[in-house]
């Protein structure tokens, strides 16, 4: 092959501006407008790439998404492996490398394996490589496999822009039936979107012949866009429709080059037309894939467009009319042409400067590392720089059979076209099967019709007509040489008849055996060959054997672009609390607990953080802590059948509640398991405050809601989560009325007006307060209410009136502390997904309630009622020992095995006892009180004596003192 | 006897032009009656076939396909092989399946490509760890290897994972099964037919279940589109559809039909050497042979029948792989897939004889079937073979339903759902 | 991305519900229940392939409805609020 650039032409090149980039180390002269692929093709680089499994050399083959050869790593601000160089345009400074090759594709030193190949077949590792084991070839294989390579030191050049998109019209592809049918539909007062993956609007009329209404199709094509433009219609170039999805919801992937990531449109159109064009089939021959061997209309292309001639000597193959353009135009531009057609008779004419060589088919391609010649099935041998092939055109229908379409065989095209229509989607042009203008513009005007009542006015050709006239040149059963089906994946004649004659028969099977069609390019030019070859080699005919399932993404589409802003602080967000200020400047260090950023204690970084925590705990037991709760639950359940409500929603009867008093219980899920434990505030006869685990707030309100609306009606009771508008401030401990009596909260504190488990009503700067006198910790304990907004003043009061008392502000690792040192569970922590409540030691309801509640028959099952249920119970450790680690496990043995018998929940060193506490569910450990069991941590073994889950002041005095 | 594999075999073929190979499995007409029927040529179908026969001698049996072999979620899974789970009876059934992956290519003459590149679980937080603690012991107790992996482990696995303190998925420390990892889907279904075809079991495929033969309250045998076909015991493993053939023979099942999404990149040269699985990210990773980056995540949450995937849930399991592993930023989808899964309350299998006597289920498997193939065929062979569990399927049996004994794995099965 | 109708707000992203059974499923009280019962309401399900008639929740509104649907081809057919025993 010897390429070159013409001195003059090239539509989509600019000569003023010359570029220079790098492929494998070496300089590549351009232009601004080339790809890659025609620039590398400019500079006559013939072989671009390694193959995956032979590492074969290749070149380019197509000029469009359907390359299957030419794939290059980027460098620089677009940095991606595996770029099609067809695609990709060329930029000044840009580094690409080819892929699959060490050090370079002309020099590959794994090309070796090439010559192995009758060894390793399609799927020959299936029936090797299982002695003496896999693992001692896997490695060497991995390296070999796989194409580019990521660059480990990448970063996102920022979040990609995802962008929701609403129009009446969507139309993919704007080639001539895209073009058309845009300006079919904006005449008819529809919005139009209209997408295409070039960079120039145009598609095949940007190098193929055509007059439209009496003008050229290039000054046509201008005129469309402008008009589109001045409609208001949005036009997007370099953009792909990648996915049809449910309830029509399309996928585009919006490339930039000025180092913006991809854009990801998620477009809900009322129609969507298709004009996706079609994409030019190899014709099988031995030695089909080597460099120099492309597709005749993308020679067309890079003449045109990029006024790249691909060869001096070249060889035109065809079995249809489409080649013979491009052969008269490679030899008008230079070329000594030769025309091999398979057919005899039906073609269209020739000019002087094309030999025709009628009724021939190539037999085979002769070179290494890059072709230089065609023998002829009768052994006529030409020889050549450069071969062209055009064997038939396959419609471009993969959005359409992902929309549920289905495929009708055409025996004239020698493809699938679309069959039945799908609602809401329009197929036209090449995409449809059509060949001529006329006939694309006839089909464009259908498919507007289809979706709109009003006729726009109607498009003529009226320049020379494409024909097509094909002669089906299937892969043929016991064909000589190797012969190329998929280029990428290495996929030959011969493997497919080997899956058919192991049976895999199937499409499907031939794909995943073979891996044909499974490569970058997803079998773009390989699928329908490989499976009439698989017709003809069963005797079936090729909608017989059928077509694989079509899935997203048509083309490669950025991972990035998927994830778009979604990253860091924006993935998940957390909920953050009203005083986090107010924290942040008390040295607090954060942590997330179940999706709330939560102080875990204040100061104490790094290894000291230990040391802050058990101050904490210490100090809170000795005079007062303050403590932020804002996190618990509040939602409110009001209404006439308030009480009936919480009864049915709890294990715990809760309608005998007095006004003005809490009570603590659970909740449990329809099949017995506790859901969620808390305290339940009923502020009036038909007002109650639900007040929930913070992590749980969501998921109870969503089932109270459910309740509410399935069983008692919307007229019965409202609930409203009132969990974010209040903050909660706990103040807790010994001086914990002291401290609150020096603030003025107008109510009583006295013992006999807030006792404990009791709520009360005060103001505070003017704003009302509620206070409940409930504990998490064991001691005297006041949860103050306020609005959320409202919080930071009463918290600063609170710290600066603490001071007298030598108040503690604690995070929710002390916190942990304490309630475990009371035996006080956490649901999730303390509890595990079979946790039922008299595994809880709550036994009450279960033995005596009489009104329904949720979960109650799941209390009585064969399995709530065995008797070696894990109980919870405390763990206590031998003198002067360290705490048990928590997940390790009370062990048994029972038949010469080893059994677990529960687990350790919660351990802590509890500062105040000075000894370690710990809580945890072990098998019928509730009546195990003082046996001593062994424990096992990472194959280490402990002792712990089983006790009471409170292990501080169990009489509960604290709670008055 | 079709010709044994091996580099000898594939040598010789090589200088034959590879024309010496005879099918993998053959595709006889199905006769009138077998002992044992199997409805569903998935790997559980098959793997049954192939256990009825060779472990219980039974090969006047036939494996009855809707479709293609292999063509279900045998195809559209992620091809993760391992055995971490919590609760002894999980350890027992997929330490079983572990065990028999293990020796699986040597026993069906066909190489599965089981890659122990190992699992990491991440933790990422103090309560996680604790969780994973929990596991770890759990596992070690019941004889299974694993182990409670520091930071510092993690880094060493997966050193390109986003370690930094911005990040959203902190971690803490993992859970690690070295035995874990992966193995080739298609070819364990593949090496199974080939197996039981071998052993003279019949794999009828594109045969679709049209009815049930009830005769005096017991199944005697299926209508199917290729005719009428009796056994003595017919078995169901049919993943993804099992509500459907539960409600022909007249019954309901504990199961709701869920899509499971995953997708591929481009294949690229090794980067990942392990399977990772973060449970806060909703994601789980490896990279196959091919060099495929191979990526899963959570359920789409609308009860579905259609094998498709869909943006939203893509997003989601994308964005978080990103955050796990920002330099995959680079990286390009290139297939996006979605199988059809059985969503069981307690994430567990359903193993036993259905409300309709004489039929068996296999069904169930959540997230979770392709690593269970080996143990759910041995212990389907045996209910068809013997009519009665062993010690390993009777706490899967229906039962539990109605007696409690769930078997809740939720954190077992890493992603929840 | 599919749309769901939801009764009260119009058609709205499929992220924006959740799914809360089948339509139909009766609650039976008592701690007397049969078992079979009681486990046939907890854990049986239809789970059609084809046309469903499932409980829904729109989590922007928080309101539950009825919709049917197409568990294949993801068609939505109808939907439509709680039945009116309850309401005020």
């Amino acid at each position: 092959m010897t390429a070159s650039r013409l001195a003059s032409g090239g539509s989509a090149i600019d000569r003023s501006r010359p570029i220079r980039f790098s492929f494998d180390g070496a300089t590549v002269q351009g232009f601004a407008g080339d790809t890659i692929a025609s620039a590398l093709l400019a500079n006559d680089v013939a072989v671009v790439g390694r193959s995956f499994k032979y590492h074969r050399p290749r070149g380019i083959w197509g000029a469009g998404v359907e390359e299957p050869n030419a794939l290059v790593d980027v460098s620089g601000n677009r940095a991606t492996p595996n770029t099609r160089a067809t695609t990709e345009p060329a930029r000044e400074g840009l580094v690409a490398k080819s892929v699959n090759a060490t050090p370079n594709a002309l020099a590959d030193r794994n090309a070796f394996l090439d010559r192995f190949a009758r060894f390793i077949p399609a799927a020959f590792y299936y029936k090797t490589f299982m002695w003496p084991d896999w693992h001692i070839f896997e490695p060497r294989i991995r390296a070999m496999a796989g194409l580019g390579k990521v660059d480990a030191g990448w970063t996102a050049s920022g979040p990609a822009d995802q962008i929701n998109h609403h129009c009446d019209v969507l139309v993919v592809g704007a080639g001539p039936a895209g073009l058309a049918a845009a300006r079919l539909a904006a005449g008819a007062s529809l919005s139009v979107t209209l997408v295409d993956d070039q960079q120039t609007p145009g598609g095949s009329l940007g190098h193929r012949a055509g007059e439209i209404d009496g003008r050229p199709a290039s000054v046509w094509v201008e005129e469309t866009i402008a008009a589109l433009a001045a409609g208001g219609h949005l036009v997007l170039p370099w953009t792909t429709a990648f996915g049809i999805y449910d309830h029509s919801l399309i996928g585009l992937n919006q490339r930039h080059f000025d180092g913006r990531p991809d854009t990801l449109w998620r477009v809900r159109p009322r129609r969507i037309v298709l004009a996706t064009g079609a994409i030019e089939r190899p014709l099988p021959f031995a030695s089909n894939d080597l460099p120099g061997i492309l597709s005749a209309d993308a020679a067309l292309s890079y003449l045109r467009r990029h006024a790249v001639l691909a060869g001096r000597r070249i060889v035109v193959a065809t079995n249809n009319d489409s080649a013979y353009e491009v052969a008269e135009a490679v030899a008008e531009a230079g070329a000594e042409v030769t025309l091999v057609d398979i057919r005899r008779d039906g073609m269209p004419a020739t000019s002087s400067k094309v030999r025709l060589i009628k009724g021939r088919t190539p037999a085979a391609a002769r070179g290494k590392l890059r072709v230089e010649g065609v023998t002829l099935d009768d052994g006529a041998r030409l020889d050549a720089d450069c071969v062209l092939v055009s064997g038939g055109w396959t419609p471009t229908i993969h959005l359409f059979c992902q929309a549920r379409g289905k495929l009708a065989w055409s025996e004239a095209r020698a493809a699938f076209v679309p069959g039945d229509a799908v609602d809401g989607i329009a197929v036209a042009g090449a995409a449809a099967g059509a060949v001529s203008l006329s006939d694309v513009f006839a089909g464009a005007e259908q498919a507007v019709a289809s979706l709109s009542e009003t006729k726009a006015a109607a498009l003529r050709s009226t320049g020379p007509e494409a024909t097509d006239g094909i002669e089906a040149a299937w892969p043929r059963p016991g064909s000589k040489g190797r012969i190329w089906i998929d280029y990428q994946n290495d996929v030959t004649v011969k493997d497919v008849e080997l899956a058919a004659r192991e049976n895999f028969v199937s499409v499907e099977h031939l794909k995943r055996y073979t891996t044909l069609g499974m490569a970058t390019d997803q079998g773009k030019t390989s699928n329908l060959p490989g499976l009439a070859l698989m017709a003809g080699i069963t005797g079936r005919t090729v909608p017989e054997v059928g077509t694989t399932t079509y899935r997203p993404p048509f083309t490669p589409v950025p991972l990035s672009s998927f994830a778009g802003a979604r990253a860091g602080a924006l993935m998940a967000p957390v909920r953050r609390l009203p005083l986090e200020r107010a924290h942040r400047q008390s040295g607090a260090v954060f942590q997330e607990y179940g999706g709330w950023l939560r102080p875990a204690h204040y100061g104490g970084a790094g290894a000291d953080a230990d040391r802050a925590i058990a101050d904490e705990a210490r100090r809170a037991r000795q005079s007062v802590a303050l403590f932020d709760g804002s996190t618990l639950g509040k939602i409110e359940v009001i209404g006439p059948k308030a009480a009936e409500f919480v009864d049915f929603l709890y294990y715990n009867t809760m309608s005998t509640l007095k006004p003005g008093r809490c009570r603590y219980g659970f909740m449990l899920s329809e099949n017995g398991v506790v859901f969620d434990d808390g305290v339940l505030v009923r502020l009036d006869e038909h007002r109650f405050v639900v007040s929930c685990s913070s992590s749980h707030v969501a998921a109870v309100h969503a089932r109270l809601e459910e309740w509410r609306q399935d069983r008692f009606g919307r007229g019965a009771v409202y609930i409203h989560n009132a969990t974010s508008e209040m903050a909660t401030l706990t103040v807790s401990g010994p001086n914990a009325r002291k401290l609150l009596e020096t603030l003025d909260l107008d109510l009583s504190l006295d013992e006999a007006d807030l006792p404990h488990m009791a709520i009360g009503h005060g103001s505070y700067a003017g704003d009302e307060v509620r206070i409940a006198r409930v504990s998490f910790t064991g001691d005297r304990s006041y949860e103050i209410s306020i609005r959320a907004d409202r919080a930071e003043p009463l918290w600063a009061h609170l710290r600066g009136a603490g001071k007298a008392f030598d108040a503690v502000v604690i995070g929710l690792e002390a916190l942990m502390i304490l309630r475990a040192e009371k035996g006080f569970i956490v649901i999730g922590k303390d509890t595990d997904g079979t946790t039922l409540p008299h595994d809880l030691g709550s036994e009450g309801p279960r033995a005596k309630r009489q009104t329904e509640f949720v979960g109650r028959r799941s209390l009585y099952t064969e399995e709530a009622s065995r008797g070696d249920r894990l109980q919870l119970v405390g763990l206590a450790v031998p003198q002067g020992e360290a705490p048990l680690p928590t997940g390790a496990h009370g062990i048994k043995r029972s038949d010469g095995r080893l059994r677990s018998q529960g687990f350790v929940t919660s351990s802590y060193e509890s500062p105040t006892l000075g000894r370690p506490v710990a809580l945890g569910l072990i098998e019928r450990g509730a009546s195990r009180h003082g046996e001593t069991i062994e424990i096992q941590h990472l194959g280490k073994l402990r002792s712990a004596t089983i006790a009471a889950p409170c292990a501080f002041d169990p009489a509960g005095d604290r709670l008055h003192a | 006897m079709t010709r044994s594999y091996s580099a000898l075999s594939l040598f010789k073929e090589g200088l034959a032009g590879q024309t010496g190979w005879q099918p993998a499995w053959r595709s006889p007409e199905p006769k009138p009656s077998y002992d044992a029927i199997i409805i569903g040529g998935g790997g559980h179908g098959l793997a049954t076939a192939y256990y009825l026969a060779r472990n219980h001698n039974i090969s006047r049996a036939a494996v009855m396909e809707k479709g293609w072999i292999g063509g279900g979620n045998t195809g559209r899974n992620t091809t993760v092989v391992r055995s971490n789970y919590y609760y002894p009876e999980s350890v027992e059934l997929y330490g079983l399946a572990h065990r028999l992956y293990e020796g699986l290519s040597k026993d069906l003459n066909y190489n599965i490509m089981l890659s122990q590149r190992g699992m990491v679980s991440l933790c990422h937080s103090t309560i996680e760890m604790e969780i994973g603690a929990r596991t770890v012991n759990a596992m070690q107790i019941s004889g299974i290897d694993a182990e409670l992996f520091s930071p510092g482990d993690v880094r060493r696995v997966a050193p390109i994972y986003n370690f930094s303190p911005d990040g959203r998925f902190p971690v803490f420390g993992g859970v690690w099964q070295g035995r874990a990892g992966t193995a080739r889907h298609d070819a364990v279904a593949w090496g199974y037919a080939r197996a039981a075809s071998r052993l003279g079991v019949d794999i009828i495929q594109n045969c679709e279940i049209s009815d049930f033969i009830i005769e005096g309250g017991r199944c005697r045998g299926v209508q199917t589109t290729r005719g009428a076909i009796r056994a003595e015991r017919i078995g169901m493993a049919v993943a993804g559809h099992s509500s459907v053939l539960a409600g022909k023979a007249g019954f309901r099942l504990p199961i709701n039909s869920y899509a499971l999404q995953a997708c591929v990149s481009e294949p690229v040269k090794p980067i990942l050497d392990t399977v990772v699985l973060s449970p806060g990210a909703g994601v789980y990773v490896s990279q196959s042979d091919k060099g495929e980056i191979v990526i899963g995540g959570g359920l789409d949450r609308i009860p579905s029948y259609a094998q498709r995937g869909n943006l939203p849930t893509l997003e989601t399991v994308i964005s978080g792989l990103l955050e796990m592993f920002p330099v995959f930023g680079q990286l390009k989808l290139m297939r996006q897939w979605a199988g059809i899964v059985d969503v069981v309350p307690d994430s567990s299998p359903i193993i036993g004889e259905s409300p309709l006597p004489n039929l068996f289920l296999n069904c169930g498997w959540g997230t979770g079937g392709f690593k269970a193939i080996p143990a759910g065929g041995t212990l389907l062979a045996n209910l068809l073979a013997t009519g009665k569990h062993n010690d390993i399927s009777r706490p899967f049996d229906l039962d539990r339903f109605a007696s409690g004994r769930l078997i809740d794995e939720a954190a077992g099965s890493g992603i929840a759902h | 991305m599919q749309l769901f109708p939801c009764p009260f707000c119009g058609p709205r992203d499929e992220t924006e519900f959740h799914y809360g059974g089948d339509a139909g499923n009766v609650r039976p009280d008592g701690a007397e229940v049969p078992i079979d019962r009681w486990a046939g309401y907890l854990y049986l399900r239809g789970n059609p392939k084809g046309t469903a008639r499932e409980i829904w929740v729109h989590m922007s509104c928080g309101e539950f409805f009825v919709m049917e649907r197409d568990t294949v081809t993801h068609k939505v057919l109808s939907s439509s609020a709680l039945g009116g025993e309850h309401a005020p």
